[in-house]
């Protein structure tokens, strides 16, 4: 017994001003009349105290929505001056025959309104149109009496569920017409008093006055809290949610996939975006009648050409596709210098590590490793495993020892980082790299395996011309986008670029 | 990506039952399965590999690799009588080449015929690139009388009915009325003169790479011998695919006979020897990181079809894909077993590195993001709307930059962030506010200096969207980033049209401008359905450095 009188205190203890403030008025029973009663208080204060009181069990919300009809602004006016349709039948039996122009003059309606009036009563056969001529149809009685829609207009505001089907007739009819009615999804809230509410409306309930409600600096200051209660607080009350500012979830994985590189030793490669042929395509071995290259498949710049500073690489590469290069066949036809200086959007990050061994060549500087991590773009229409833009982790190993089981190693390790323990690697091909592999990951769901992104070393077409000799270079370019899918839980990869903010803001953070 | 379609039932009496691990041996083979069906394989064929893309050829090649090693030998019948080609000076200008052979001894029923048709096809779109590298054709040499001339006439002179088409039109109606005229007919834009094969009856046998004859270029049931023909620019290719096509016929039971080609140089087609190339085991095991006997290398080589005399590798007629000792390589390690490889890391000591600009653009959004700022990404391609007109950017067609034939409506690359910021923000109007955001990404503009004439620049967007935003709002943002990378700044008033007039700055660092700042002007907001105050800003970011 004891032990009840406490958590009835307790309870008490809890209870804000505005809760205080509502009890003894529970008899109200619902949200509206309260609001009336305790007009002072503002709505969304005292529908917050009632969800509190309803969360301490001291009464039973009950919330529905309920459809009502009120008056729009037009129906208003209309209520004054009457419906366009009154007005322009008064007028006609006043004139008896009348033509439309002139009616239209005297009526004083608008266009659109006289248009409407003119139908109605049409429609319900008080008038006919003979020669341009409105002459009446209707009887006395049906003129001078009530439309439906008059009565129902003078009726309002209703609520939906109880309107009569000639009522509903008349909300039909006045629906379409511009601001007459207004339909409103109105929130009901009422409410039922439990035992214990019942309970806390006969207790005083003054003594829960003596409470802090809130711990201010002056309070503080002033030492008056001491010897004072704090009022209790419902703590585990559900909250308005907030929201922090944050990384876009691809960046978030992003990084770390850069750190993985930058742990294992690799330098970042940047690069544009922007490229000539010659460096996503030509110094890549990559055949110029090769189907990447036709305009579907990759984005050409209208009306931009390229101008090489560096003439030398050019003659070299051009050699190699010609077959002009010790012990390689080439592809056996002539090379255009046309297909190599038109500019494009990359189409994978390959030509970024191209360019890195350019310049390699020039320091001499390996071993080398170099990562790159960016976008790429081609020319696609877009579906759930498709988009234009796309990202994808690019690598490279520059090494006179460099060898294809070294390759898999770094792959594995590298999807082994992303989550991803079980890959398999099988043969693949791509102009610019042989020996060449697919790397492939089990879709437990779709019970197959996924292509996630190729990888190869450098065909000795793609390095003889940069370094005069062939030096073995291990190189990849997985797709990136797919990769994460898997964590963000995203099925379309429509859905990594949309920037919808509710999404961005839900997003779980990157765990690795 | 071609995809070639097996019968399952002749597949696997060929090579044994369609299990899962019998489609994981496929796939490591280098010919990833894509689907089985109860009636149907379907086999992904990369480019390099056309002589894969008939059952014959694929088969042949799995079947010396699961079971019967070492080089597939064809013979080839010497020409009989009359079994030439007189290759014409006039057709030189525009279809140089072709190579030809005849095969007997056929067994043709419905099947088979559309297995040849399917063949062509194939080998057309692929390693054909659509007719435009080359085209085949094949004739019943029955209806012909040998032999044969390749040459070229002005193609109102070329009058035949062609293949599935009531009537005779000449060479220029053909491209205008059959339907493989209209298809193909570009291929023929901008000559005088068309080629045609035509036989000692002066009867056209087709119009390459265009059509054959109705008359003596379709083969039925009845047809025991053929007449092949792949005409186009490489003899090299064409010789490769006459190869791949009289190869898989004598697996279908054919008997493959040479012709004589009569070019500027008499020679014999086909050719079925062999190609040699020169190969070491101590590169091979170099590459691959392993170490291999000779006796290894040498049997690897043969499970794919590649036979050896001392250090030469001896690679069938039919193989398009071994350029370079590299490809004899990755015929090993396919051989070998792409899952039999023990991935290394090795110890270099190399020393890992982040890009200078990479690491501004992630201190930049540690601070944007520590003020409660949302990161977006957008796309670099973009449409004109976003871009410029719903900013009410009225001149912008000398900054445009357009690309070609856009398969999507985003066919310009994106000048500014600002705009996509605005765009995000008009996409989320049911989004909670406020709604503050930024970007960090990359914006191109015309510049005749750089080697593609296109210029790239880092720039950062950033809007701030709820009831209370305004100039103020932006520039304690900007001012709160300038002091955390200690850069001095000024503001200076200018007009731009996507701003509220007298509310919009130029930032200023050393006296150059940097960026714009400023309250977005109620029209951008209406053409973009906002109805909340934004104000925003758009900076170069390579001046924080």
């Amino acid at each position: 017994m004891a032990k009840k009188e406490q958590n009835l205190d307790n309870l008490i203890e809890s209870l804000s001003p505005n809760e205080r403030k509502i009890i003894p008025n529970l008899n109200e029973k619902t949200l509206d009349n309260l609001n009336e009663k305790l007009a002072e208080m503002d709505t969304v204060a005292v529908l917050r105290a009632l969800e509190f009181l309803s969360n301490k069990k001291i009464i039973v919300l009950n919330q529905k929505s309920k459809k009502t009809i009120e008056l729009g602004i037009n129906g208003i006016l209309y209520i004054k001056k009457g419906l366009p349709e009154r007005n322009l039948i008064n007028l006609i039996v006043e004139k008896s025959s009348v033509t439309i122009g002139e009616a239209k003059k005297q009526s004083k309606l608008n266009d659109n309104e006289f248009k409407v009036a003119l139908g109605v009563l049409k429609n319900k056969v008080l008038i006919n149109l003979v020669n341009g001529k409105i002459i009446l149809s209707g009887t006395k009685e049906e003129i001078c009496k009530k439309f439906l829609e008059e009565q129902f207009l003078e009726s309002l505001p209703k609520s939906f569920e109880e309107l009569q089907p000639e009522e509903k007739f008349a909300l039909k009819n006045l629906k379409s017409r511009k601001n007459i009615i207004d339909i409103q999804d109105k929130k009901i809230v009422e409410f039922e008093v439990t035992e214990l509410g019942n309970q806390l409306m006969k207790t005083d309930l003054s003594k829960a006055g003596n409470l802090i409600e809130t711990l201010t600096s002056s309070l503080i200051k002033s030492g008056q809290w001491k010897g004072k209660k704090f009022r209790r607080y419902d703590i585990t009350s559900q909250l308005p949610k907030i929201y922090g500012g944050k990384k876009h979830f691809v960046n978030q994985a992003t990084d770390y996939a850069k750190r993985i590189w930058l742990e294992m030793g690799f330098k970042e490669m940047t690069g544009n975006l922007v490229q000539s042929g010659f460096w996503n395509f030509d110094a890549l071995f990559t055949a110029q009648d090769h189907p990447v290259r036709e305009m579907q498949d990759t984005f050409f710049i209208k009306n931009k050409s390229t101008n090489f500073q560096d003439k030398k690489i050019i003659e070299e590469v051009k050699k190699a596709h010609e077959g002009k290069i010790k012990g390689s066949k080439g592809w056996q036809q002539d090379w255009r210098a046309e297909d190599s200086e038109k500019v494009l959007l990359r189409t994978h990050t390959t030509c970024l590590s191209v360019q890195t061994l350019r310049e390699i060549a020039e320091n001499k500087e390996f071993p080398a490793k170099y990562f790159a991590l960016g976008k790429c773009f081609r020319n696609e229409t877009v579906d759930w495993s498709h988009g234009f833009e796309f990202n994808q982790t690019e690598g490279i190993v520059v090494d006179e020892n460099a060898n294809f089981r070294q390759l898999l190693g770094y792959l594995k390790e590298f999807f082994k980082k992303m989550g991803y323990e079980k890959i398999r690697i099988r043969p693949g091909y791509f102009p610019y790299t042989e020996p060449s592999l697919e790397i492939d990951i089990f879709h437990p769901i779709k019970k197959k395996w996924l292509e996630f992104g190729g990888a190869g070393m450098f065909r000795p077409e793609v390095t003889i011309p940069i370094f005069g000799r062939h030096i073995p270079v291990l190189a990849w370019g997985p797709g990136f986008d797919r990769i994460i899918m898997e964590f963000f839980k995203i099925t379309d990869l429509r859905e990594m670029y949309k920037n919808n903010l509710n999404q961005l803001r839900g997003m779980k953070v990157w765990r690795k | 990506m071609t995809i070639l379609t097996l019968n399952k039932q002749q597949l696997e009496s060929k090579i044994g039952k369609m299990d899962e691990s019998m489609q994981n041996k496929i796939s490591m083979f280098g010919t990833p399965i894509e689907e089985v069906t109860d009636t149907e394989v379907l086999v992904e064929i990369f480019p390099n590999r056309p002589d894969l893309l008939s059952f014959q050829g694929f088969t042949r090649a799995l079947i010396t690799y699961f079971k019967k090693p070492g080089l597939q030998k064809y013979k080839t019948e010497k020409p009989e009588k009359d079994y030439r080609v007189i290759i014409d000076k006039s057709v030189k200008k525009v279809r140089p080449f072709t190579a030809c052979a005849i095969v007997k001894n056929l067994k043709l029923n419905d099947e088979k015929i559309k297995e040849i048709i399917d063949i062509q096809e194939k080998l057309h779109a692929s390693y054909g690139r659509n007719r435009k590298k080359l085209a085949i054709g094949i004739y019943p040499l029955e209806q012909i009388k040998l032999p044969i001339t390749f040459m070229a006439l002005p193609p109102e002179e070329i009058k035949f009915q062609p293949l599935d088409f009531p009537r005779k039109i000449n060479g220029r109606q053909i491209l205008s009325q059959h339907p493989a005229g209209k298809e193909y007919g570009d291929l023929l834009k901008n000559v005088e003169v068309f080629p045609i094969f035509q036989d000692a009856n002066k009867e056209i046998l087709s119009m390459p790479p265009i059509i054959n004859s109705d008359k003596t270029g379709k083969i039925n049931e009845k047809t025991k011998e053929i007449f092949i023909e792949c005409s186009g620019f490489h003899l090299g290719y064409l010789k490769k695919t006459l190869n791949m096509i009289v190869t898989a016929f004598a697996d279908m039971g054919g008997k493959i006979y040479q012709m004589e080609v009569q070019d500027s140089k008499k020679y014999f087609s086909p050719d079925l020897e062999p190609e040699k190339m020169i190969f070491s085991i101590e590169n091979i095991n170099k590459t691959l990181g392993l170490n291999l006997s000779e006796k290894e290398v040498r049997k690897l080589l043969e499970k794919m079809g590649i036979t050896t005399e001392k250090n030469n590798a001896l690679i069938p007629a039919y193989r398009t894909d071994i350029l370079h000792e590299i490809d004899l390589t990755e015929e090993v390690a396919i051989a070998y077993g792409y899952d039999n490889f023990k991935p290394e890391i090795p110890e270099i000591s190399t020393i890992g590195q982040e890009d200078k600009t990479a690491i501004l653009k992630r201190k930049i959004s540690e601070v944007l993001i520590g003020l409660g700022l949302l990161e977006i990404s957008t796309f670099h391609l973009s449409t004109k709307e976003k871009q410029f007109k719903k900013l009410n950017v009225k001149e912008f067609h000398p900054q445009m930059i357009e690309v070609v034939d856009s398969k999507t409506e985003n066919n310009i690359l994106r000048t500014s962030l600002l705009s996509h910021n605005i765009s995000v923000l008009s996409e989320n109007l049911d989004s909670e506010y406020p709604q503050k955001i930024f970007e960090l990404g990359k914006v191109f503009y015309s510049d005749d200096n750089e080697e593609t004439q296109i210029g790239e620049k880092e720039n950062l967007g950033i809007s701030i969207c709820y009831e209370k935003a305004n100039f103020t709002g932006i520039k304690q943002i900007l001012d709160y980033l300038m002091r955390m990378f200690e850069k001095e700044y000024e503001i200076q008033e200018i007009d731009n049209p996507s701003f509220i007039k007298g509310r919009c700055g130029e930032i200023m660092i050393d006296g150059k401008s940097v960026g714009v700042l400023g309250e977005i002007s109620p029209t951008v907001l209406k053409n973009n359905k906002i109805k909340m105050p934004v104000a925003s800003l758009e900076i170069g970011i390579s001046w924080l450095v």
